[in-house]
């Protein structure tokens, strides 16, 4: 299982979610041990660390990391895939994601992670299934949006 | 405040990787960059759904401040803002409070502190349009920690839209469970979830999130969630249609087995089935669940893993299935890749390490073993750094099993060149633990060897527990005891800031057993001093070692006395405080051993650096040798030594257990010994004689080797004369005795660990506070503890540590409560475990629970007692010993020992104002102990006679062994 995943960058959290329970001043501590330890990290080695009593999988995309913690008997390719399949989903849903796309719409950041991962398992694989949730959502969104303008508000 | 390049996009520059996933077309990419290079706006060109326009500025605002300064001051502004939107009068319409809930969402994204907002966030549960009651959703999951007396108001809210039958809204509220998992919301739900996961007409999408929700609360609240008849049903989603269902049953399954494995057999047969359908599918079958390639990884991943819940089926058919779906995951292996993309391999091999993982599990198939060793033989070699990690760190699994031991040891020239070139540590530090597990008789040399080469370069992160590695492995596999003391040494020499003190004890004891490596030790040892800069403990070594043995070597007149001890004493003022004692020691015996250098070595005692030392252990033990040295002759010396009375119970728990296992013939005859050689039993003696002139000081530990045997030693010990058993640990015993007239101090203390106990009694009840401190700057993990202990006194840890990690430095507290029920002679053991640095720790401790501890003390005139005392008349009642006095005998000392014993003192009672007269009654569970006690010291002879009356055989003798030890 997961314990928890976050993303960041050179002094920039920009997303992070919690699968166990934990305080907010763990959860800094926690955060900002993990992004000192992969940062230290030179190109090349390998994507997969011992930390505390998890095992941390990262990939970096341009200048953004992505991190997943899982426990010891997880299977750390397979994280890796998960990572990249997230990357993807972001991808394919604001087109071409850059990280100012999940800066500025980080709560569709939160939404595409939950329709993916729940409770810190795979939930949904199938790239079209998931987007087509996210679809549907946007689109009661943009019929409210729309009654909206009619009532000229 | 800094502004990165962050417009790239995500994919494009995938590390290692050219574009993976998709394929863009160049409209799009153009699009992108013409954005990118005009730069106006700072908000990205797509919003999707409804932007909140707001929301973007206010992010904007944040992204240009230029300090960190101007950022909170931004915040601040907008806090104000919106909390007199929230207290406005005006009532807000929904847009207005989605939005400001989303910007207070943001502002605790970047790490301030959210404490209001909450009651906003809830209302939008209860909107009925979907973007509001997404947004409450959100808030709650992320921020719902810091606020929790909303929490009714919330279950409701979710309760609503349980029951709302829309699946949107399920979703969400389902969504919200998993997340924030709380008990109050395990109590509100965990009952409900079963049926909407196993009704016959719930949507796919909301089955696959209650079954990943039932999963989180069984994490978190497994009580709450209610087996019964679903749980049948449950197994069957794993014939579902639709993969994204089996998916999220699949690890819900698999939690669930893992508790309760009998409940959930039958999963096996179908997740055997599902597998195999998937295994030999043409990939396109699978359609959007398949992943570059691969068919349904993730899934593959889950099957594999649900099946290590599991033995090796019993249905052969069933059994034969499974291999066959092995034996094609290995097989495909093999064949050359549909894409060269680095998706496609990982997903592959994922699935490939899972069924391995799944075939060391079952450890029963030769072939399936040896077949998955050499695959991963082939990833040791492998350009893809993952995949060498990955693969060395499955072999050191292999390398346990009977069947495949030997094939992994084929591969030992692949994993001493990944230890000499991988450019990752985490890398090499697997290769390292692999060459551990392979290691045995017959590449014993080579490894250690090739360990040693590389522990001097490598990284400090892991010296020290490859220090720990060699030390065991050297021991574990010599064959002549010259190699494991060459290698302690070259250990010492390449390494020695990381030898504990452990290692360096442990030769120690090697040596001073095996008489036949002495003369070797004592020359080896003399020419490592000889270098110009040797480490610290290779002096302790060699001072300890030319001490005991310095005669075998003495013939040579390389190595006479003289320049032993001249060699000895270049290194004195180099060294640290307990060195410089251990070499004064060294000096004494010495002058036993070569009267030549006497002269020498008592002008080295008598100089002002010794005598005037402003180390009082120093001044000390400079004094005593001296004088002892000018008072007696050679004769009178040893005769002195001789006159020491013993001390068997200080016996070191490592050297006891050595002679249990290695029986007494293969230990020095103590009697051979002790006039010619200076060999190990006259080494107990001079311990006497440093225990008389210093008592209660550690350094006599540094000298007797009766040091508090830790989790390393305890490692070290087993390891010599039996290989196949797995290592027992010693208990700890050593501050026991210390602890019969106390209730607080320490019990036990190594290199690592420090436990401290505070303990209260009354009447048959007991409450031990046992404090746990880390003394090194690193963090412990897995910190477990349990306490054992006999029928006859109940344990209970109260409170279990919550936090399995013990930072450096840091202290970590545990409460035991005891009941005695009847009483008991053996005391209850504390065991802990926890990982340092990789390696796993055990310790066990004698917790210090004494009869006497249940004693209510009992006052009585003189008359009372001499009634009761006859009354108590029968001889199996009374018990009597005498023995010597260990320490001074003070009248102060031994009264309060008296009282911490835990009766009452008794003034005035006896005719002998001299004696020591106490009564006490005993209270246990099921009967109390009337005791009396009386204590004749002689103070001519420094004897002591004490007796014990109770009412009960067992209590007196168990009484009156405790007590005889304290004086």
């Amino acid at each position: 299982m997961c314990s928890f995943e976050c993303l960041f960058r050179q002094g920039k959290l920009r997303l992070q979610k919690w699968y166990v329970p934990l305080s907010d001043k763990e959860k800094k501590k926690i955060t900002r041990e993990l992004v000192q330890t992969v940062l230290a990290r030179k190109p090349k080695m390998c994507s997969f660390l011992e930390w505390r009593d998890l095992k941390v999988v990262y990939k970096r995309y341009a200048s953004l990391y992505f991190c997943c913690a899982i426990e010891d008997q997880d299977n750390e390719l397979i994280t890796l895939e998960i990572i990249h399949r997230y990357v993807e989903l972001l991808d394919k849903y604001f087109g071409s994601v850059c990280e100012l796309d999940i800066i500025f719409n980080f709560e569709k950041a939160y939404f595409i992670l939950d329709e993916f991962l729940l409770g810190g398992e795979a939930q949904e694989t199938s790239k079209k299934n998931v987007l087509k949730a996210i679809e549907q959502a946007d689109l009661l969104q943009e019929v409210r949006h729309l009654m909206k303008s009619m009532w000229g508000r | 405040m800094q502004h990165y390049g962050c417009r790239q996009p995500l994919n494009s520059k995938e590390e290692e990787n050219p574009p993976t996933c998709m394929e863009r077309s160049p409209t799009q990419l153009c699009c992108r960059l013409a954005r990118d290079v005009t730069g106006i706006s700072k908000m990205p060109a797509v919003s999707k759904g409804d932007g909140m326009r707001g929301l973007a500025v206010f992010i904007s605002d944040i992204r240009n401040c230029k300090s960190k300064e101007a950022e909170v001051k931004r915040i601040n502004k907008e806090l104000a803002n919106i909390r007199s939107k929230f207290k406005g009068d005006k009532a807000l319409d929904g847009y207005s409070k989605k939005k400001y809930v989303c910007k207070l969402l943001f502002i605790f994204l970047l790490g301030h502190d959210i404490d209001f907002g909450h009651m906003e966030a809830v209302n939008l549960l209860s909107s009925n349009k979907y973007t509001e009651k997404q947004i409450g959703y959100l808030f709650i999951s992320v921020l719902v920690n810091s606020n929790s007396d909303l929490i009714s108001l919330i279950n409701n809210g979710i309760k609503n839209d349980l029951a709302s039958r829309n699946p949107t809204f399920m979703n969400l509220a389902l969504h919200c469970i998993a997340n924030v998992g709380s008990r109050e919301m395990a109590e509100a739900f965990a009952s409900q979830i079963p049926s909407i996961l196993v009704a016959g007409d719930t949507m796919d999408s909301v089955k696959q999130s209650a079954a990943l929700c039932l999963l989180r609360l069984n994490r978190t609240s497994p009580d709450l969630v209610p087996m019964g008849e679903w749980t049948a049903r449950v197994v069957h989603l794993l014939n579902d249609q639709h993969l994204g269902v089996v998916t999220a049953a699949a690890s819900l399954i698999t939690t669930l087995a893992q508790k309760s494995p009998e409940d959930f057999k039958t999963s096996i047969s179908l997740a055997v089935a599902r597998l195999s359908r998937i295994v030999t599918s043409a990939s396109i079958d699978l359609q959007d669940y398949t992943y570059y390639f691969v068919a349904a990884p993730w899934l593959s991943v889950k099957l594999l893993r649900l099946l290590q819940c599991y033995p090796p089926p019993e249905d052969a058919a069933l059994r034969s299935r499974l291999t066959e779906c092995l034996e094609t995951i290995l097989n495909k292996a093999q064949e050359p890749p549909k894409s060269k993309k680095v998706q496609h391999s990982n997903a592959k091999n994922a699935v490939l390490f899972e069924a391995i993982a799944l075939i060391i599990h079952h450890d029963s198939e030769p072939t399936l073993l040896v077949r998955a060793c050499n695959q991963l033989g082939q990833f040791l070699q492998h350009r893809e750094t993952n995949l060498r990690y990955l693969a060395l760190e499955s072999m050191c699994t292999l390398a346990s099993s009977e069947f495949s031991h030997e094939a992994v040891k084929t591969h030992i020239d692949t994993v001493i060149n990944a230890l000499k070139t991988e450019r990752d540590v985490s890398v090499r530090q697997r290769a390292v633990d692999l060459l551990y597990a392979m290691c045995d008789r017959s590449n014993a040399k080579q490894i250690v060897a090739e360990m040693l080469s590389y522990l001097e370069n490598a990284d400090y992160s892991i010296r020290e527990e490859m220090v720990l590695k060699v030390a065991i492995l050297a021991e574990k596999y010599a064959v002549d005891y010259t190699w494991y003391v060459d290698t302690i040494l070259n250990l010492i020499r390449i390494a020695g800031d990381y030898v504990s003190e452990e290692v360096w004890y442990r030769v120690i004891q090697i040596v001073i057993n095996q008489d036949d490596v002495q003369g070797y030790a004592a020359k080896t040892v003399f020419e490592a001093l000889q270098a110009p800069a040797c480490h610290e403990n290779l002096v302790k070594v060699g001072g300890y070692i030319l001490g005991e043995f310095g005669n075998l070597i003495a013939g040579d007149s390389r190595s006479s006395p003289l320049v032993q001890f001249n060699l000895l004493h270049s290194k004195f003022h180099l060294c640290s405080v307990p060195t410089r004692a251990l070499l004064l020691s060294a000096y004494i015996k010495f002058i036993n051993l070569f009267p030549e250098v006497k002269a020498t070595i008592q002008d080295v005692l008598r100089s002002d650096s010794q005598l005037r030392n402003a180390d009082v252990e120093l001044q000390q033990r400079a004094i005593e040798y001296l004088r002892l040295s000018c008072i007696a002759s050679t004769d009178i010396l040893a005769t002195v030594l001789e006159e020491m009375p013993p001390f068997p119970e200080r016996e070191s728990s490592i050297l006891a257990k050595l002679k249990k296992k290695k029986g007494p013939g293969n230990l020095p005859d103590i009697d051979d010994t002790r006039w010619n050689v200076n060999g190990s039993a006259e080494h107990s003696e001079d311990t006497e004689s440093t225990n008389k002139v210093t008592p209660h000081h550690p350094f006599t530990d540094l000298l007797n080797l009766n040091s508090t045997p830790s989790a390393g030693a305890s490692l070290l010990v087993d390891v010599l004369s039996d290989i196949s058993t797995p290592a027992p640990i010693t208990v700890s015993e050593d501050n026991f005795s210390r602890f019969v007239c106390k209730n607080n101090g320490v019990i036990y203390e190594d290199q690592l660990l420090q436990i401290g106990l505070k303990a209260e009694y009354r009447q048959n009840l007991g409450r031990i506070y046992v404090f746990y401190g880390n003394k090194t700057s690193t963090q412990f993990l897995s910190f477990s503890s349990s306490v054992t202990s006999s029928d006859t006194l109940k344990t209970h840890i109260l409170s279990t540590a919550v936090d399995p990690t013990v930072d450096g430095g840091a202290q970590l507290q545990q409460v035991v409560n005891i009941e005695c029920l009847s009483d008991f002679t053996d005391a209850p053991v504390l065991d802990i475990q926890f990982r340092y640095g990789g390696t796993l720790q055990k310790i066990a401790v004698k917790l210090p629970v004494m009869l006497n501890k249940f004693f209510q003390p009992t006052e009585m005139t003189s008359q009372d007692f001499f009634q009761r005392w006859k009354q108590l008349g029968v001889p199996q009642q009374e018990v009597q010993t005498i023995f010597k006095a260990q320490h001074p005998m003070d009248t102060d000392v031994t009264n309060a020992k008296i009282l911490g014993f835990g009766v009452a003192l008794l003034i005035g009672v006896d005719p002998n104002p001299a004696n020591f007269v106490g009564a006490g009654v005993i209270h246990t569970k099921n009967t109390q102990v009337g005791c009396l006690l009386r204590l004749e010291p002689n103070t001519q002879a420094q004897m002591y006679r004490l007796t014990l009356r109770t009412s009960r055989e067992s209590v007196s003798q168990r009484l009156c062994d405790l007590l005889s030890d304290q004086f």
